[in-house]
């Protein structure tokens, strides 16, 4: 039965209906081999754009989720303020108003490369945040308790005692963080980012096959992030054996 | 240096609620440099509430609490130097699991003693000596059996070389036959002039090791005396009972 299904979705593939032109991408021939380039060409962008972007938001995160964790009323709420209103907005109306909207406001124009991480940094930092007070939070109190007891400061106690603790813990929903990522570092192409959503639009204005590039669009996010997953399953299982 | 008639630690009238509840009511105690004080009572008594006081676990709300000459407030550096004073081991043993017993013992001497690396290490070595265990230096606490996870945790506390150890039921997490290798460690403690305030339903090694018992009832201190005394002829009604129901149990 599976076997039927593969086969079937493979004939639709090749172009049962005769309208497929996969000449647009078909390496063997020097103008598909050229085009199949210009589209790699974008993965450089979409790695660097969501890898930037979230080394960022990881720091933010953390950053905004510690004021979350204190006995004060006041940081807490500037924890809660800023995660709500963040998460809030949506990535591609982030990214437009960052690009478009900050210049006038603020006077400081950001190129789309930057705009894009910022944007895209923002809007993850307020997801980090919940995931590290999350995580934190798990650690049992008695961690806490055994750390003072030997007087370690608060970051000390942060740095060797909670967040390794922590982060063992929330690795899978980072990895999941950094997947998103990927995805969303797609939106960027409306500003003009030279990433691998942008390509794929570029070749189909001048080509015209746009169920061809789309389904290669398609195929390099998910090489993409099946490799990121892999490698993200690869580092979690390194520090569960290292933990014993 | 303090000398050894003037108390090491003072408790004042302290008292400590925990919303509507009173865990402390007007507690007073006094504690001499190289004594042994033994808490016991019925669970929810406060003893446990009142050696976490000591080191600022909780804090009191009012009454005074004066450490080693220094009164136990908010002010971080007077807290500082309490705690720097104050070992304590829980009955939980609460080590860090991601790290290793050596680890474990050394992060305090390193991050807070500004001890090397190497003088942390032959530190941490000399007092897991002490507790009888040094071939374990390597391993995580998880590759430990109870008993020798408290006396890794005995050892984190020793490492940071305390003036004064509380024990917050040491023995209670553990499975019977663990129980006698922690005491031992205790009793040689207690040998080496270290003053200690235990909390603890271990009659045996109240009576062997301790100078004072303190018997707490609803959040009072109800009878003070030592161990002799107190055991044959119990002053209060209350520890009567309670003393009959722990030992012939």
């Amino acid at each position: 039965m599976k076997r039927l299904t593969i086969c079937a979705a493979l004939m639709l593939l090749a172009g049962c209906s005769g309208n497929w032109g996969w000449y647009v991408v078909d390496p063997t021939t020097p103008k598909g081999l050229i085009n199949l380039k210009f589209m790699l060409n974008g993965m450089y962008y979409t790695i660097l754009l969501s890898v930037t972007a979230i080394s960022i938001s990881v720091v933010v995160g953390l950053l905004v989720a510690l004021p979350g964790l204190s006995p004060k009323k006041g940081w807490r709420r500037f924890n809660r303020t800023y995660v709500e209103i963040v998460r809030a907005v949506p990535i591609l109306v982030l990214i437009l108003w960052v690009y478009y909207g900050l210049p006038t406001l603020t006077g400081i124009t950001l190129n789309v490369f930057w705009a894009g991480v910022f944007a895209l940094a923002l809007s993850d930092s307020a997801f980090q945040a919940e995931i590290f007070r999350a995580g934190i939070q798990s650690v049992a109190k008695g961690q806490y308790e055994a750390s003072q007891s030997i007087s370690l400061s608060y970051r000390d106690t942060m740095r060797f005692v909670i967040l390794p603790q922590a982060i063992r813990r929330i690795l899978p929903a980072l990895g999941n963080q950094l997947v998103y990522m990927m995805k969303m570092s797609s939106l960027v192409s409306v500003i003009g980012m030279q990433e691998l959503t942008r390509k794929a639009n570029e070749l189909i204005v001048s080509e015209y096959r746009p169920l061809e590039i789309y389904t290669v669009l398609v195929l390099e996010y998910l090489v993409l992030i099946l490799i990121v997953s892999a490698g993200v399953r690869w580092v979690e299982r390194r520090l569960q054996a290292s933990e014993i | 240096m303090s000398d050894p008639q003037t108390p090491i630690i003072s408790m004042r009238n302290v008292s400590k609620f925990f919303g509507d509840f009173q865990a402390l009511r007007d507690v007073n105690l006094d504690v001499r440099l190289g004594e042994r004080v033994v808490i016991c009572g019925p669970s929810g008594s406060g003893k446990s509430t009142l050696i976490r006081c000591i080191n600022r676990l909780e804090a009191h709300e009012s009454g005074e609490i004066i450490v080693d000459g220094t009164v136990l407030t908010d002010n971080p550096k007077n807290l500082d130097k309490i705690r720097g004073n104050v070992g304590m081991v829980f009955q939980q043993f609460n080590l860090f699991p991601h790290l290793t017993v050596i680890d474990n013992l050394t992060l305090g001497p390193r991050r807070v003693l500004g001890l090397s690396d190497a003088d942390a290490k032959s530190r941490a070595m000399k007092y897991l000596e002490r507790v009888q265990i040094p071939d374990q230096a390597d391993k995580f606490p998880r590759q430990l059996s109870g008993g020798q996870q408290q006396r890794v945790a005995i050892a984190r506390s020793l490492c940071m070389e305390p003036r004064i150890l509380l024990f917050d039921e040491p023995t209670s997490a553990l499975d019977p036959e663990m129980i006698a290798e922690v005491l031992e460690v205790m009793t040689e403690l207690a040998a080496s002039g270290m003053t200690m305030i235990v909390v603890t339903h271990e009659m045996g090694f109240a009576r062997r090791v301790a100078d004072t018992m303190v018997f707490m009832d609803k959040g009072e201190i109800v009878e003070t005396g030592a161990p002799e005394d107190v055991f044959t002829a119990p002053k209060s009604k209350r520890f009567g009972t309670f003393l009959q129901q722990i030992l012939n149990h």
